[in-house]
């Protein structure tokens, strides 16, 4: 078994969280994983994404170059990564800002309306786990009770407070994509 | 071995060298290995002992690191490729010293001040010393974040064994990257023995001869005793220090030579290759000096061929030509300018090799 996932938005949108949660929790669950964050002259504002990598094998290349499994928060990434989609593949992509689809025939896209569900939680702010909520309903490569564990070590004690409705975001990202 | 944490490669060498005695690190800042002294600087101070300091130069820290070495400290400079090249007068002095320290290089695309992307186009330079005069360095390639953690620790013990500085050749990838990592137990090599000749502090009557730390020997017969003094303990590293990892070598026709990045993604080109009917095989140096020669020699025996990946365009493969002794073919497929290699190109490389015969 390998799960391979390209994770891309604006910087500040929580997409290298969603991919440390799901290493993290795949890790705790025994699995190989391997994060990488594309690094580089990267400005405020501007794009963000990493790729993670889960394997019961020793996980060779730790980059996504033919995409399997793409997960889009905003128009940008969506322009730049659906050619390096790979035939079959499927995009999860954030609705709420972005008003197109992919122009590729030939792979899964399937719309998560992040903003508007993450602001019936009450949060606003917790538009990532909407995502990470329908990573997980589309590929049970972790459980939701993983990724709570995973985010709970994240947080911390000082951030206790949130996690559930971080909960409550992960549950209505799944049911939307179910 | 304690609990597995996720840790980016920069992060988990800097705590590994914390918990393997390191007190004293001086650096400046250069992408892509600004996570070791970010690391240190918030844990260094908060340790009995501990010095972090933000030199001026690159120049300025490998001098501060001769300076803590010269004094008996466990110490260690990071940089990339840039830097370190500021580095080599500083490391050649450090050698004609005597003198242990760690120095990480997180290599990124060259020449000059490049690309900040992963690459490995700084073997040469690693492997055959770097500055100015006879000598050498042990060089350590981790391919995981694990590696990186053991071979960091390993390489405190092994500047204290020989007094001369260890390289950890990383890349970008190696230190950006995140992976489990469980710390061990570091315990120091009880067989090293007491730093005597560290500058600590001379006072008459105080039972030793006054340290005097120098890389200057103006007498050149002095000097060619002292040059031949190191090539003992060179000579002591090969037979002693060379560290390899091979997998599916003993039936393999073609044999794939990487390390570090590389290694991992060439391992997982050769598992397919296998999965296709093709015996490929990897050797994987985790010493880059003093090199693997022993397992190339012995597949060559046996192998159609060799072929050796890199990120750069061709360094490592000198090293493997001369291992093999001109008995096979040894080909190269390399990447550049930050630019990783995929598993794919590895594997369309090593079925060309099948289908012409090579």
């Amino acid at each position: 078994m390998e799960a391979q996932f390209l994770i891309a938005g604006f910087g500040g949108q929580g997409v290298l969280l969603i991919g440390q949660l799901l290493a993290k929790a795949a890790m705790h669950d025994g699995m190989n994983v391997s994060w990488m964050p594309s690094y580089g002259p990267e400005m405020r504002g501007g794009e963000a994404n990493c790729a993670v990598v889960i394997s019961d094998e020793p996980i060779g290349s730790p980059l996504v170059t033919e995409i399997p499994f793409a997960v889009i928060m905003n128009k940008p990434s969506m322009i730049k990564f659906t050619p390096a989609m790979e035939k079959g593949g499927i995009m999860l992509y954030n609705s709420s800002l972005i008003d197109i689809t992919p122009d590729r025939d030939d792979i899964i896209a399937i719309p998560v309306d992040c903003n508007a569900i993450a602001e019936e939680t009450g949060n606003a702010r917790t538009a990532n786990m909407v995502m990470l909520g329908a990573i997980i309903e589309k590929t049970k490569v972790i459980s939701i009770d993983s990724a709570m564990e995973a985010l709970k070590a994240t947080f911390g004690p000082k951030k206790e407070h949130l996690l559930p409705v971080n909960r409550v975001a992960m549950e209505k990202g799944a049911e939307a994509v179910r | 071995m304690g609990q597995k944490m996720l840790m980016k490669g920069n992060e988990a060498i800097a705590e590994a060298a914390i918990q393997a005695g390191c007190r004293f690190f001086f650096g400046y800042p250069i992408t892509p290995q600004n996570q070791i002294p970010e690391y240190m600087s918030k844990r260094l101070p908060k340790i009995e002992g501990g010095c972090f300091l933000q030199a001026e130069s690159e120049v300025a820290a490998i001098n501060m690191v001769y300076g803590a070495a010269g004094a008996g400290a466990r110490v260690m400079t990071s940089s990339s490729s840039p830097g370190i090249s500021l580095k080599q007068e500083g490391i050649s002095y450090i050698v004609g010293a005597e003198l242990p320290c760690v120095i990480v290089n997180m290599v990124r695309g060259g020449p000059g001040l490049g690309s900040i992307q992963p690459a490995q186009s700084d073997y040469y330079q690693s492997t055959r010393g770097g500055g100015h005069g006879d000598y050498r360095m042990l060089v350590l390639a981790p391919a995981s974040v694990q590696e990186a953690v053991e071979l960091t620790q390993k390489a405190f013990d092994l500047a204290d064994k020989y007094r001369n500085p260890m390289l950890v050749m990383g890349d970008g990838l190696i230190g950006q990257m995140m992976e489990p990592v469980e710390m061990p137990d570091y315990q120091k090599d009880p067989e090293l023995p007491e730093k005597t000749w560290a500058a600590t502090g001379w006072k008459p009557g105080c039972g030793r001869d006054r340290a005097i730390i120098n890389s200057l020997y103006i007498d050149p017969a002095v000097l060619e005793k002292h040059v031949n003094h190191l090539y003992e303990k060179y000579a002591a590293m090969e037979a002693n220090e060379c560290r390899w990892q091979e997998e599916m070598t003993e039936d393999a026709d073609y044999v794939i030579v990487a390390y570090g990045t590389t290694a991992r993604i060439a391992r997982s080109a050769m598992r397919k290759l296998r999965e296709e009917g093709i015996r490929a095989g990897l050797i994987r140096p985790i010493t880059l000096w003093p090199f693997p020669a022993a397992p190339i020699a012995r597949a060559a025996e046996h192998a159609k061929s060799f072929l050796t990946v890199e990120m750069s365009m061709g360094q490592m493969v000198d090293d493997v030509k001369l291992a093999v002794e001109g008995k096979k073919p040894v080909h190269f497929f390399g990447r550049t300018g930050g630019i990783v290699p995929t598993v794919r190109e590895i594997i369309t490389e090593v079925e060309n090799l099948a289908k012409e015969g090579k």
